[in-house]
């Protein structure tokens, strides 16, 4: 093996080094933590309609946003019954009102979400153990992970005590826990059955629903099944997705109607900047302070290319060394931001590769700056 | 008649394989327009092969000029200047990098690279002579180094040498591909006048088992003994 210049010539001064990699490492972890907060929000926002139980969901061509949707008739969903592969369909409905918190008797907004209690239509951690329970006059399940403003729910409940506290004014009781977590839309979700769903607000009839879930058979094709089901559904009052497809839809409606998308992806460029200068310093001192031992190599006879090579293969080496500790960091920040927040904040293969190849590019655009220095390094000047 | 002529045809081809550089009407400028200054004048000069040249002369002479042309570092203006046989008039980049290779140089400077131990700095300059594997350059660094008497230093940092073991180290890797000449600048300069001596000598005793020829730019007068020849440089004549 040669003589591996670069990374003699990065190791041998440790300090600078070591600042380097804290530089990198920080440019790193920013750009992780926005991407990841990010995501994190994105994905809060999709949770509920994640656990859902059901192949093929229908909306109101208007709904954007479970959270402030339109309803339609619930006729539109009983057609499907008829349907070649379809097993069975339940109506969900959806409110956003005011829960008062117990202790403060604040009023906060809570999502309220209404389904028959026969059919457990959600994958929650404790929900099919506590479903039975709204068959009650004015109970409901609490999700265990809403904000705290809404009060101490999970740790009365749990202690015992019977939680009662009133929902747009309405007085009921919390039967059971169950697990969600906060989102954009949602900062805390109560499940109840579809009666006291209607208790809650008389307003509401019984023949406008705002989510349609359908199941199909085991055996059934769902994209078969699917096209069959627009094409008797064909008009303009509803829209249909898939499950991935009401996932994207929620997602989109998060992604174009707030500015988060700009604000973190903005955040997200500061860092690669900040990092991109950090690495161009460093660089670019390093070059200047060995000009006159890379004009010793041209005049050993080593071109150009060579030291191109080593001022990139430092450059390339940094990234590399500077991503292992951000990565490191950023696991530790993303789990404590997801104890502090709730919020789904997770690392994820895809975002780990894609900052570092961010780095290496960051890293090659200050190399390239940097050995426009070289050319200074003139071997008949050093005499 | 025709024996005669043969025999001069074979001593010119000997005479060329002897001769390393030959410099015919060399002049060189600095500047452009007005400002354009012109550094050496009408020079005229052969180098040997194994030949020990020192030139000397004041400063601002056009010494280092000439050496820098001598070296490939520089392109020649106007004139003739041979490198091994090779006009450097008008030559390429790639090909003055080229000739480099089989150049040594010593620097007044020893521009050592600070990150490299003394073994990989000697080792750095074999490297652009892919004919050697790598065991055998290192071999060879540390055969240099021993010929240097710096055996026992071979995992030193330049930082933790002395200006003479410096300046050995610097001989140790102009030498080690057994260049076909050497240049060097003022070698002692930065040097008390025992490691002087003492570092001139042993580039002089290594040159000479190798068959290179070796110039040396000084006016340090203490040096002038190990010469064959003598040649001095004023205000860009050759005198």
């Amino acid at each position: 093996m040669k003589i591996p210049l670069s990374w003699l010539q990065l190791t041998h001064e440790k300090m600078r080094l070591a600042v380097a990699i804290a530089g990198i490492a920080f440019a790193d972890i920013l750009m992780f933590m926005q991407l990841g907060f990010k995501n994190a929000l994105f994905d809060s926002s999709v949770r509920l309609h994640k656990s859902l139980q059901g192949d093929i969901f229908i909306l109101h061509s208007q709904t954007d946003s479970l959270v402030g949707g339109k309803s339609f008739s619930s006729r539109r969903l009983y057609e499907v019954m008829g349907v070649e592969g379809v097993k069975n369909v339940s109506p969900i409905y959806i409110n956003v009102t005011d829960w008062k918190n117990p202790i403060t008797k604040g009023n906060r907004r809570i999502f309220v979400v209404g389904v028959n209690p026969v059919t457990n239509l959600f994958t929650l951690p404790g929900m099919e153990e506590t479903l039975p329970l709204i068959k009650q006059p004015d109970v409901v399940l609490f999700d265990e992970r809403s904000r705290g403003e809404f009060g101490p729910i999970k740790q009365d409940f749990e202690a015992g005590k019977v939680v009662k506290t009133e929902v747009a004014n309405r007085q009921i009781t919390v039967g059971g826990l169950f697990s969600l977590g906060a989102s954009f839309g949602a900062d805390g979700t109560v499940v109840t059955s579809d009666l006291n769903f209607f208790r809650i607000f008389p307003t509401r009839t019984k023949g406008l629903i705002d989510v349609g879930v359908i199941q199909l058979e085991p055996n059934a094709n769902l994209d078969v099944t699917l096209k069959k089901i627009k094409d008797k559904l064909s008009s303009k009052d509803i829209q249909i997705f898939t499950k991935e497809g009401l996932i994207e839809h929620e997602k989109s409606y998060w992604q174009k109607r707030t500015t988060i998308g700009f604000v973190f992806g903005l955040g997200t460029v500061m860092g690669f900047v900040v990092g991109t200068i950090i690495v161009y310093q460093i660089l670019y001192t390093d070059v200047v302070d060995h000009l006159p031992e890379y004009a010793t190599l041209k005049a050993m006879g080593y071109g150009d290319n060579y030291l191109l090579m080593v001022v990139f293969q430092e450059a390339l080496l940094l990234a590399v060394i500077g991503f292992i500790p951000s990565l490191g960091f950023s696991l530790f920040f993303y789990a404590n931001t997801a104890k502090a927040t709730g919020l789904p904040i997770i690392m994820t293969v895809t975002r780990a590769i894609m900052i570092l190849l961010l780095t290496m590019l960051m890293c090659t655009l200050s190399g390239a700056i940097a050995v426009g220095k070289l050319r200074s390094a003139d071997p008949a000047d050093i005499f | 008649m025709q024996t005669l002529f043969s025999n001069a045809d074979t001593n010119e081809k000997e005479n060329l394989e002897n001769v390393m550089v030959a410099i015919r009407n060399l002049n060189h400028f600095y500047g452009e327009g007005a400002l354009k200054k012109q550094i050496l004048f009408d020079i005229n000069l052969t180098l040997n092969k194994g030949e020990v040249v020192i030139l000397k002369g004041p400063s601002g002479s056009g010494k280092t000029t000439l050496l820098t042309l001598m070296g490939a570092l520089r392109s020649a203006q106007s004139g003739s200047l041979q490198v091994f046989g090779k006009e450097m008039m008008g030559a390429k980049k790639r090909e003055l990098v080229k000739i480099r290779r089989f150049i040594g140089y010593i620097f007044q400077a020893h521009n050592l690279l600070e990150c490299l131990t003394a073994r990989q700095n000697v080792q750095m300059s074999i490297e652009l002579h892919p004919e050697y594997s790598t065991s055998q350059a290192k071999e060879r660094a540390i055969a240099m180094l021993n010929a240097v008497g710096l055996g026992d230093h071979l995992d030193y940092y330049p930082h933790n040498l002395s200006g003479g073991q410096k300046q050995r180290v610097a001989i140790a890797r102009a030498l080690v591909s057994h260049p076909k000449m050497i240049l060097a600048d003022e070698p002692t300069a930065s040097l008390d006048s025992k490691s002087g001596h003492d570092v001139v000598d042993i580039m002089q005793r290594l040159a000479k088992e190798q068959g290179s020829t070796i110039l040396i730019v000084t006016h340090d007068n203490r040096i002038l003994d190990v010469a064959d020849r003598i040649i001095e440089l004023e205000d860009g004549y050759l005198i």
